[in-house]
């Protein structure tokens, strides 16, 4: 059914509008009259009644375009004049409306995913051309200009400039970039003018990999897009089959019914009997939904899953990386002598001072000032334990308890940080470094928000100890934390946990996707964070978050929730009205205005209804 | 392999929904999508059969919505 150019379905419908309307002026039944509304009629229906046979010679019989034409031209044999042409006319326009409105949320859509780009400024030698983003090669030079998107993933070779990276991320913070820093496609160039190596082809670029998942994600149908699509299927023939039985069966057996009567009642059947509303309402609005989860910087793999993130009920956090940044801080030193916390730092970050591991930076860091490598001799690091040196003339010992203990030192371990580093100055112990691995700014925010969106458990899992567990879940307001577990432990975890859960509610796990692969595939929606660049967390979760920003759980679930009830709202308005006309018609009090209305009115209101989701600001 | 195709002028959800299903029951078809919101098809199937697949998903799109044009996407 192509579309005919706007102005003539509208120029058809005002010619058939005047027609009808002059129709209604004239005498009753003059045969001027009649052939007004036939005028009328095929002025405006003509084309139903064409494409209703062009069908019927393919073997499509029950398309709308043939229910329509046996609609109207039923209510034209019981001569029902005006209302066939009322009908008709009703039904294009709300054709009318219905297409824009779907062509309108399919643009909207279009420009919600507006990361693909549309050409590249190769440079070859001097000359730079514009080619398409396809025929630019791994290793080829491209130039992006301010304003410009950026074409394909690749490496700044000259210039510096902000990125505005929120068609991806939905994060709305310019990103400085310099030379070295890698660009990822469908960000776009603020200011600078950039040079720069092409890394990955088009295909692989990450822009095109976002759109993929999105479009393939409408793939993955919800349980509700399945009941549409099924209960579409029985609709029609179960109308059609109830027009039937109602215009032949009534009239034969009840005493002094009209043939005539009956027989308009089974047209308002075939009027609402296509299930258009539905169809077109339901995916759209998970489409909707998916494509404002992505504007968000959410991916979410399948409209099933955006339909289980509605329903969560438990989230399971993994800690580091997820709720921590996984970088280590010293958070206190604690002296034991008259050494000052000064001191203690500063014999650490010494015998620290030619480790790059990530502990030893920390101290480094938090002493925060110039080493002097001529006091540092006789380093020696001891793997899994710590390091000893000669400082100043002084023996030095910076370790965990282990070290201590093969030195014979007495020291304690504290109960709530992740790691200790014990000093000992010429075997005496000096007191210790505690370091602990950060918290994300809006982890609390994620916690807190996932709490409003009623979900009933937050647990947090991790690798270490308990008490810093316990400590990290008690600054986060998470209820239940489990500390010391193995890989294969985090999965008995949720498994646990998954039985401990009511059957309609969903377990959420979000991690960093490296390592919980198991995990995430276990969960009824596995969340990997910080996906942006990172393919095997893309690879291995349901939804994908594209920064590193654990608050856009509840985001995504506020999304999922707000998808949810606006088809439910579909499905209830449509299956409402047209069973709400379907009885009415029966009885004889419903007219063909108000099965027009079921049909092409509910389908307009219902596609309005899905655009909210894209809409919805969160 | 797989494929996307547009469909331009797709404009009937219920007719996108019946060329889903006629397409995935082809013979050699892995996995198919009519999208209606995108107007896009997409095929996976066999190698060797794919050049009919493809035709006979064109027939199956032509017989629904005779006025849809099928292009590469």
């Amino acid at each position: 059914m192509r579309i005919a150019p706007r102005q003539k379905r509208i120029a058809e419908i005002a010619i058939g509008l005047g027609l009808f309307l002059l129709a209604l002026l004239l005498e009753a039944e003059s045969a001027a009259r009649l052939l007004l509304f036939l005028a009328a009629y095929a002025v405006t229906g003509g084309d139903v009644i064409l494409r209703a046979a062009r069908n019927i010679s393919r073997r499509q019989i029950f398309d709308e375009n043939f229910l329509m034409s046996v609609a109207t031209i039923g209510a034209f044999c019981i001569g029902q004049y005006s209302e066939a042409v009322a009908v008709m006319l009703f039904y294009k326009i709300g054709m009318l409306f219905q297409d824009r409105a779907v062509e309108k949320s399919r643009k909207s859509i279009a420009e919600l995913m507006n990361i693909r780009p549309d050409y590249a400024n190769l440079k070859r030698g001097d000359v730079i051309d514009r080619v398409d983003p396809d025929e630019v090669n791994v290793g080829d030079v491209i130039v992006i200009k301010p304003g410009e998107k950026v074409p394909l993933d690749c490496v700044v070779m000259e210039g510096s400039s902000s990125l505005d990276t929120s068609p991806l991320t939905g994060e709305s913070m310019p990103k400085a970039v310099l030379e070295g820093d890698e660009l990822l496609s469908g960000s776009v160039n603020l200011n600078g003018l950039l040079v720069a190596r092409v890394k990955k082809n088009v295909s692989e670029s990450t822009a095109s990999k976002i759109l993929d998942l999105v479009e393939n994600a409408s793939a993955k149908k919800s349980k509700h897009e399945n009941f549409i699509t099924k209960f579409a299927r029985c609709y029609t023939p179960a109308v059609v089959g109830g027009a039937a039985f109602i215009a032949v069966v009534p009239p034969l057996v009840l005493e002094g019914a009209a043939f005539g009567d009956w027989i308009y009642r089974a047209l308002v059947f075939l009027v609402i009997s296509c299930p258009c509303a539905l169809v077109i309402s339901i995916p759209l609005s998970f489409f909707g939904g998916l494509g404002a989860a992505a504007r968000k910087g959410i991916l979410v793999k399948g409209s099933n899953y955006l339909e289980a993130l509605a329903d969560a009920e438990v989230a399971v956090f993994d800690k580091t990386g997820t709720l921590t940044k996984g970088t280590f801080k010293v958070q206190e030193v604690v002296s034991k002598d008259i050494y000052n916390n000064e001191e203690i730092l500063k014999f650490a970050a010494c015998a620290e001072g030619f480790s790059n591991h990530p502990i030893s930076l920390s101290i480094r860091r938090a002493y925060g000032k110039e080493i002097d490598a001529a006091l540092i001799s006789k380093v020696k690091e001891i793997p899994g334990q710590g390091v000893i040196a000669t400082i100043d003339g002084h023996f030095v010992a910076a370790g965990n308890g282990k070290m201590m203990q093969m030195l014979d030192i007495p020291a304690e371990d504290p109960v709530d940080a992740v790691t200790v580093v014990h000093v000992a100055v010429d075997g005496e112990y000096k007191g210790y470094i505690a370091i602990g691995d950060v918290i994300k700014e809006d982890a609390v925010k994620a916690i807190s928000e996932l709490k409003a969106q009623k979900v009933k458990r937050v647990v947090m899992l991790t690798g270490d100890a308990k008490s810093v567990a316990e400590s990290v879940a008690l600054s986060l307001g998470i209820d239940e934390a489990y500390g010391g577990l193995l890989p294969a432990d985090k999965v008995q975890k949720v498994e646990d946990l998954m039985a401990g859960k009511s059957p309609k509610g969903k377990l959420v796990f979000v991690g960093d996707g490296i390592n919980d692969a198991p995990v995430l595939a276990r969960a009824d929606v596995g969340i990997a964070m910080g996906g942006l660049g990172s393919d095997a967390a893309i690879e291995a979760a349901d939804v994908v978050i594209m920064t590193d920003e654990p608050s856009k759980v509840p985001v995504a679930i506020k999304i999922a929730k707000r998808t949810l009830a606006i088809a439910r709202q579909n499905i209830a308005i449509a299956l409402g009205v047209k069973g709400a006309v379907l009885a009415l018609g029966a009885l004889g009090i419903a007219t063909m205005w108000a099965a027009v209305f079921a049909d092409v009115g509910v389908t307009l209101i219902a596609v309005l209804n899905a655009i909210r989701v894209l809409g919805s600001d969160l | 392999m797989k494929r996307a195709f547009k469909l331009e002028g797709l404009n009937c959800a219920n007719c996108a929904e019946k060329m889903e299903r006629e397409i995935k029951a082809l013979k050699g078809v892995n996995f198919a999508s009519v999208n209606f919101m995108t107007a896009k098809m997409i095929i996976d199937g066999d190698d060797a059969r794919f050049d009919d697949i493809v035709k006979a998903a064109q027939g199956i799109v032509a017989r629904y919505e005779p006025d849809v044009v099928v292009k590469k996407a």
